[in-house]
């Protein structure tokens, strides 16, 4: 553990630790929202420790509250977060060795830390990089979220901080230098516009899903200039 | 909705999750990957990361989030594609958002 705390150097820590700042505090609107909503207190407390997602857990809440069905509730949450799939074949490396590790490890994963990793560029300090983000974050949210639910209504409105412009901000920032790869820039433009035209007629979580055509286009066009390299 | 029904609810979406999210890391470690595997999974974080702006920053449920979001993400990638510190992007996007909004923009 200490050897990420070395590889970490300050600028690095310093932008994690604006992260961690900016999901604390959606963790306080969280934890409000949930108590405001007529949930019991534990509830979003237990959930932030356990499933870790924010997207999901307030998509669990808004179908709930809804009077939805709690079965679909959960669907809708499982389909936001199969992205955590792919994320973990990608950054898997960084997550740990040991079973202990690696479980743990696998728990903290999430968009922001997923971002941070891919965004170094050896090994050693995209393991600092997922493990510090994954656990400041880890530690933030539910700080955040208990304080949320024990303070009522403090941060009910994140939108007037401009907090959601903030998430997709973050992950702009990191992932940004991967698409100064010019191969890179096809897929990821084929994947915005499927995500983008599906979203109005889809469940969340499937649009981002089916971005991966884009890998698909990716894969196709590759193969070519690779058999003419050999 | 009851404490027994919230409670399982809470503790499948956790083992689903879970699920989701370990399958990555042991299924990585048991094959060897060729480099333009790991190249391709790469790529998929990627484009998984890009749509996630995209869809984040422009929608809201099945519409549009309103102009004052994108605005701040879009304030937030020039500055990025500028190599701006990494804090200022970040902050400069909420304040855009927060700041349009203070003016009425929805």
């Amino acid at each position: 553990m200490r050897s990420i705390w070395r590889t970490l150097d300050r600028g690095l820590a310093r932008d994690i630790g604006l992260v961690c700042l900016a999901d604390c505090l959606v963790g306080v609107s969280y934890g409000a929202i949930a108590v405001s909503s007529g949930f019991p207190l534990w509830l979003p407390m237990l959930m932030s420790l356990v499933v870790f997602a924010g997207a999901s857990q307030f998509m669990f809440l808004g179908i709930v509250a809804a009077g939805g069905n709690p079965f679909a509730a959960v669907l809708a949450g499982l389909l936001a977060n199969a992205r955590h799939l792919p994320f973990g074949f990608a950054v898997g490396d960084a997550v740990g060795r040991g079973r202990g590790a690696r479980m743990f490890g696998s728990h903290l994963m999430s968009d922001e830390t997923v971002a941070f990793a891919m965004a170094q560029d050896e090994a050693e300090r995209r393991r600092a990089a997922y493990w510090a983000c994954g656990l400041g974050i880890f530690v933030c949210w539910n700080i955040g979220v208990l304080v949320g639910a024990f303070a009522g209504t403090a941060i009910s409105d994140t939108g007037a901080f401009g907090l959601d412009a903030a998430f997709p901000a973050v992950l702009l920032a990191l992932v940004l230098p991967s698409l100064r790869d010019k191969t890179a820039r096809l897929p990821v433009l084929v994947g915005v516009v499927v995500a983008l035209a599906t979203t109005p007629f889809l469940p969340a979580g499937l649009p981002v899903l089916l971005a991966l055509a884009g890998v698909v286009v990716g894969a196709a066009a590759k193969e070519p200039e690779l058999e003419e390299a050999r | 909705m009851d404490g027994v029904e919230l409670l399982v609810a809470t503790a499948v979406l956790a083992v689903g999750t879970f699920a989701f999210r370990f399958a990555g890391p042991v299924l990585r470690s048991r094959v060897k990957l060729s480099p333009r595997a790991r190249r391709l999974m790469t790529l998929a974080a990627v484009v998984l990361l890009a749509a996630l702006v995209a869809v984040s920053a422009l929608t809201e449920g099945h519409g549009f989030a309103g102009f004052a979001r994108p605005a701040g993400v879009l304030v937030a990638g020039v500055l990025a594609w500028r190599k701006a510190p990494f804090v200022l992007v970040v902050v400069a996007a909420a304040a855009t958002a927060a700041l349009l909004r203070l003016a009425g923009v929805p």
